[in-house]
């Protein structure tokens, strides 16, 4: 079983953790296309590499930011969410 | 025929013990395994092959010798080579017709010609004789026999952890872990053999000096107090960051490794000629364990077939154990490096052929070994034509290696294959992976000491102790292996696979059918696919097929080693299941009233009441009856029970729900639809505006713990300033409803219940019964209700109030079929039961709630787009006439038109109370009409008519649940605190948490309910402030706690929530403190627990994959992890110099933790005891 470095509680078995999934920008609503809007909505980049996600601490509820390289299956690191990038 | 003792050997001839193997009756010695006891007692044949029924023996008494597998009562395929010999045992061979002995299968061999290799495949070519085939091999093959009834075996898992794993016992094992705890690593070396030593403990070649080298050795870790050895146990795998499942007889430790190094030698390899598998005919290996571990007499004379100076040392000891040595024949053209051990038994009178081969066994009349037919090889390998017969009863294999390498693939090693030493050595290792020894290349005896260290080192270094020393070692002078240790033979019968029985032959024709890639000839042929899992045999098969293919090893390649190593038995695996429940705090009301429980995710819900006498369905409809027309009471508890407080709740409420909040007034409640981004509906409740800042609302029982996940996630990202507290099982909730419900209420509160003052859909807090409540009117069910919310621990007390209140009036408990009835006769629908993953409120008539001209909401920009499109789909009401008696649909039936499928019935049942069958269905927007008729294709295919109908079916204009517009001011709030009832205690039968008499368990493992002790909770950016404005110490850092003075203690939970628990008279104050800006109330009703004593590292490494072991006390650690599936917050600390925990966990979780915990701490010894036992 895989370890994921919570930035509150440390090193984690990574059953105690729930994945959201990648870290997406939001378009604005009020300027995007339906086009763009359901791109946003429905697509989702599955190419290899190292993604920014969203994963959450269960016990302790704590959300944070996981840098995965999905290619070498590592990862690279993991920190609090600082707002928008 | 045993030997006379010998210092190291394993078995204790002072403890004979019986079994009986075939009907016969045999003794052995403790420490024995079931194959040594009976070659020990001269038995010869030990089982039968797989395919031809041949007899076979002992071949490498190392866990590959799968033709003596052994059935022991409803105990199957036991392997019999390793397996500890038990007194009693009644042994039966598996695989055979009528006993081992008169094997109706025996002749199989002879027609071997027609089973040809890929038989399975070709027989199968024919669909019209696939039945036939499929009978006939379902009869001929499998091994043991299942036993349906065994009993069942507690097999509990456990979590387990070191800094350095060294698998392997040997002498490279166990120079690396006394190199790795030399530099302050806790180490753990793991080894599959009931004693460490590996070969070093048989390879002596009569030299005592080779002995004393691993005597010190073992010497010097049984003195290292940072080692612990786990024997008869092995790594069954490798999983990611260096989690390795250790198996034992017993169960499975999932070890997790700071590092891991693997000393796991090597299989020793057959040869490969005629008859090699004759019982007598074994590995040089298996005749040396065999002498210096049971002290068994392998043969009386013996011809040693070598290819390696280890085929010298095995001759040699032989000799030192009386058996003749009639021959040592080499294939290699000279002794090399075994030279002076050549002299040694030429001194001795035995004779040594290099540049010579066994290409035949010769068997006698029973088809055991009588002798050893040899042949001088030419120079292109083959034997000459010219043969020479040797008698003996035995035949040795000493021509090679192959390394264990299994977990070293499955960590991700790139190998390489070395000519050096002819075998597949690790090339690039994975980080914190080391290999030494065998598996690594290094076969000599003082260079595997030496690899060891080396590797110990590195891996130390690695989990953070020491730095590395050591460099690899220099290759070989001469290979251990030889590259081609096969000979044909006309008659075939020269088996590769002792499993499968495959003979040379069978490869050199399935690579003619053109399965010439390893992966390929494998799985046509089954080579390695037996139960050894081609241990003995995937070596072979790769020289084979690089020949016959023209490639280099290397090019060849080797198959995934996948987990796991040795087949695990499905008990061990299995382990001990844990199924978290939660229970509201009235599950034991519910109980007394004769629930019928269902379940509902996580949670357990009364289905109904059990009225003696009557059935289900009347005891649902009288349920729903006393609803419509007096009072019930329903348990609503399992929904979840949030609450968002701070100048932006209303606008954090504005952004996840579909409606307006900004403008719900306080005292006032709303219905409240979430979306997802998609604009797809995924859960619904009522918000309540308790004041300007402060919101309670409520979630479906199953999205309870998604939804807090999902809303903490979005309050993170957009940091409005509120914060969101989970209350889901800190309040007790009921729904009181029907047209007596305000009479019932009227007399347990002082609070004005007109309709002026307590209007539909308002929200009041008041008192109920003497206990702090929140009530909402709200329709719920289509009557005059209230759902009373009060503090868990006060729950039980609220229900018995109201109970007796409502007896006089006619007050019935009702579950959740009666209530899903009265719901759907409201047209109320459910989430995921009335919806699914791709309705939006467009589908199911809730444009009402949808305010797109608010700035935004999640969802509603997909719903614009969406609402742009046709609808697919309506969800509409259906009706059957009042007089139907036919057969109605059931859920997702579907709704048929014109030959297609034009919808599905998503909810129906037969309401008493409109004297008809009403239902959901979700139909085309063309079929939505009301008045209009839909066809329902039955189960059986039949079809009904239903009739569109609007909803609600009853009482469509709501004049039961409402009256006038609200009037009037809310009534004050007051703040709803802890009680004093243990929701362990409420929950679990009272002889459970009976402490047992006996002190002692509390020094062993006791285990106590401290839920009663009263606490509070708060979080939030302000929390600090207001504690220490309180006269509380802050604990510095997060997670961890500080004792407070008069008893108790202040926990801090992450960065800014806190938990202060202590004696009612510390309490009570901080309780009725007004909250300061920026603090968001905890409402605390937890479970929980203390538990301590010797044992509590065995219950926490069975119940939690966090190590405790590290963790210092005095720095007063705080854990937030989970714990048998259940998340808790731990405080490990010491007590009478003795372990100690308390936990504490969600209060509705409570019961099942006590009852968990509890049975595994009786288990181990321990049992309940009052909490000032640990004192």
């Amino acid at each position: 079983m895989k370890i994921l470095n919570c930035p509150l509680n440390g090193p984690r078995p990574v059953s105690e953790f729930y994945y959201w999934g990648e870290v997406r920008p939001m378009p604005n609503p009020a300027t995007a296309s339906d086009d763009a809007w359901a791109d946003y909505v429905f697509n989702r980049n599955g190419a290899p590499g190292v993604k920014k996600e969203w994963w959450c601490h269960t016990p302790s509820n704590t959300w944070f930011i996981a840098e995965r390289d999905t290619e070498k299956d590592v990862v690279v690191r993991t920190y609090f969410y600082e707002g928008e990038a | 025929m045993r030997l006379p003792a010998n210092s190291g050997e394993w078995i204790d001839r002072s403890r004979p013990v019986e079994f009986s193997f075939e009907g016969r009756s045999y003794k052995g010695y403790e420490g024995d395994t079931v194959s040594s006891a009976l070659w020990g007692a001269d038995a010869r044949v030990l089982g039968r092959s797989f395919k031809y029924h041949r007899p076979r023996g002992v071949l490498s008494l190392a866990n590959h010798d799968t033709n003596a597998l052994h059935q022991w009562g409803g105990i199957p395929n036991i392997r019999s080579d390793v397996t500890p010999l038990v007194a009693g045992m009644a042994l039966t061979a598996v695989n055979t017709f009528g006993g081992l002995e008169a094997d109706k299968g025996r002749h199989l061999g002879k027609l071997s010609s027609l089973l040809p290799v890929g038989f399975y495949y070709k027989a199968f070519h024919s669909k019209k004789l696939f039945p036939m085939w499929e009978r006939m091999f379902r009869f001929m093959t499998g091994l043991g026999r299942v036993d349906v009834n065994m009993p069942h075996r507690r097999t509990p898992k456990a979590y387990d952890f070191c800094d350095v794993l060294v698998i392997g016992a040997g002498a490279s094992g166990l120079s690396a872990a006394l190199a790795a705890a030399e530099q302050g690593a806790e180490v753990v070396v793991v080894d599959e053999n009931a004693r460490a030593g590996g070969s070093a403990g048989y390879q002596l070649g009569n030299d005592a000096s080779r002995r004393r080298l691993l005597d010190s050795l073992l010497a010097r870790v049984a003195a290292e107090p940072r080692i612990r050895v786990l024997t008869a146990t092995y790594a069954a795998g490798y999983y990611k960051d260096h989690w390795i499942p250790l198996v034992s007889a017993e169960r499975m430790l999932k070890m997790r490794a700071g590092s891991v190094v693997l000393a796991s030698g090597a299989f020793e390899q057959p040869a490969v000629f005629h008859n090699n598998d004759l019982p007598g005919v074994m590995l040089a290996s298996a005749a040396q364990r065999l002498m210096y571990r049971y002290g068994v007499k392998p043969m009386n004379k013996a011809v040693v077939l070598a290819a390696n100076a280890d085929g010298y040392r095995a001759a040699l000891d032989l000799q030192a154990n009386g058996v003749t040595v009639a021959a040592l024949v080499d294939l290699r053209g000279g002794a090399g490096s075994a030279d002076p051990l050549a002299r040694l038994l030429q001194q001795s009178g035995v004779e040594v052929l290099v540049g010579h081969a066994v290409v035949e066994g010769i068997a006698d009349g029973k088809g055991l070994c009588a002798g050893a037919r040899i042949a001088a090889l030419q120079a292109d390998g083959t034997p000459a034509a010219q043969r020479r017969d040797i008698a003996c009863d035995g035949i040795l294999m000493s021509t090679g290696w192959a390394p264990a390498a299994n977990l070293l693939y499955q960590a991700g090693t790139r190998m390489r294959y070395d000519k050096s030493v002819e075998q597949f050595v690790p090339d690039v290792l994975p980080e914190g992976v080391f290999a030494c020894g065998r598996v690594n290349g290094v076969h000599e005896l003082s260079r595997r000491v030496a690899d060891g260290s080396r590797a110990g080192s590195h891996a130390a270094a690695a989990a953070g102790f020491g730095s590395a020393t050591g460099e690899a070692l220099p290759p070989e002078l001469e290979s251990p292996s030889h590259p081609w240790p096969i000979v044909d033979h006309p008659a075939g019968k020269n088996f590769v696979d002792f499993d499968e029985d495959l003979q040379l032959k069978d490869f050199r024709n399935a690579v003619q059918e053109g399965f010439d890639n390893i992966e390929l000839l494998k799985r046509f042929s089954t080579n390695g696919m037996g139960p050894s899992q081609g241990k003995h045999s995937n070596m072979n098969g790769l020289r084979i097929l690089a020949r016959l293919t023209g490639k280099e090893p290397q090019q060849v390649g080797t198959t995934t080693a996948r987990p796991f190593y040795h087949p695990v038995p499905m008990a061990i695996l299995a382990g001990r299941g844990f199924s978290p429940e939660r229970a509201t705090p009235l599950a034991s009301r519910h109980d007394a009233l004769g629930a019928k429980w269902m379940p509902a995710g996580v949670w357990q819900r009364p289905e109904y009441y059990q009225v003696a006498g009557k059935d289900r369905l009347a005891c649902i409809r009288e349920e729903a009856h006393a609803v419509r027309n007096a009072v019930g009471l329903i348990d609503v508890g399992t929904l979840g029970k949030l609450e968002v407080i701070g100048p932006q709740a209303a606008e954090f409420l504005e952004r996840v729900y579909t409606s307006n909040y900004a403008n719900l007034k306080v005292g006032m409640t709303r219905y409240a639809v979430m979306c997802d981004e998609s604009g797809v509906v995924i859960d619904d409740g009522v918000v309540a505006r308790l004041a300007d800042d402060h919101f309670y609302f409520t979630t479906t029982t199953s999205g309870a713990a998604t939804i807090y996940r999902e809303l903490s996630r979005l309050n993170t990202m957009w940091r409005l300033d509120c914060g969101i507290v989970n209350h889901t099982g800190a309040f007790a909730a009921v729904n009181l409803a029907g047209p007596k419900s305000r009479e019932v209420l009227a007399g347990l509160t002082g609070m004005d219940l007109s309709a002026a003052a307590f209007p539909y859909l308002a929200v009041r807090e008041g008192e109920v019964a003497g206990i702090a409540a929140r009530l909402m009117r709200v329709g719920f069910v289509g009557e005059w209700g209230y759902e009373i919310h009060v503090p868990a621990a006060r729950g039980g007390a609220l229900w018995d109030a109201l109970m007796k209140a409502g007896a006089s009036r006619g007050i019935r408990p009702f579950g959740v079929e009666a209530q899903r009835l009265l719901r759907l006769e409201k047209g109320h629908i459910i989430i995921s039961q009335d919806t699914d993953g791709l309705t939006t409120p467009l589908d199911v008539g809730m444009e009402w709630a949808l305010k797109m001209n608010k700035p935004f909401f999640v969802g509603q920009r997909s719903l614009s787009a969406v609402a742009k499109l046709p609808r697919k789909q309506k969800l509409v009401g259906i009706t059957f006439p009042a007089g139907y008696g036919g057969p109605l649909p059931l859920e997702c039936n579907l709704v048929i038109a014109g030959g297609d499928i034009a919808g599905r019935v998503t909810s129906i049942a037969y309401s008493p109370t409109l004297g008809h069958a009403i239902g959901l269905a979700f139909v085309r927007p063309d079929l939505a009409t009301p008045g209009g008729s839909v066809s329902i294709r039955l189960s059986d295919g039949a079809m009904v008519q239903a009739k569109v109908s609007a909803t609600p079916f009853y009482d469509p204009d709501n004049q039961r649940q409402k009256d006038e517009p609200p009037a009037g001011q809310a009534s004050p709030l007051v703040s709803a605190n802890g009680g004093a009832v243990s929701p362990v205690a409420e929950g679990v039968a009272a002889t459970l948490l009976e402490p047992v008499r006996q002190p002692a368990a509390a020094q062993v493992l006791g285990i106590a309910d401290v839920s009663r002790s009263a606490r509070i909770g708060c979080k939030g950016p302000g929390a600090t402030a207001w504690l220490q404005a309180l006269g509380l110490p802050i604990p510095a850092q997060p997670n961890s706690w500080l004792p407070l003075d008069g008893g108790g203690l202040i926990a801090r939970l992450g960065f800014t929530e806190f938990l202060v628990e202590g004696p009612d008279a510390l309490i009570a104050p901080l309780a009725a403190a007004p909250r300061g800006p920026g603090v968001y109330p905890v409402l605390r009703q937890d479970a929980a627990l203390v538990l301590g004593g010797s044992r509590l590292d065995e219950l926490l490494r069975q119940t939690c994959n966090v190590n405790f072991r590290p963790l210092d006390p005095a720095q007063r650690p705080v854990v937030l992890t989970s714990m048998v599936g259940v998340g808790v917050t731990v405080i490990p600390e010491t007590r009478n110099g003795r372990p100690f925990v308390r936990i504490w966990s969600d209060g509705t979780y409570g019961p099942y933790l006590w009852e968990t915990l509890l049975g595994i701490a009786i288990e181990l010894g321990g049992g309940a005891v009052a909490p000032h036992s640990f004192n």
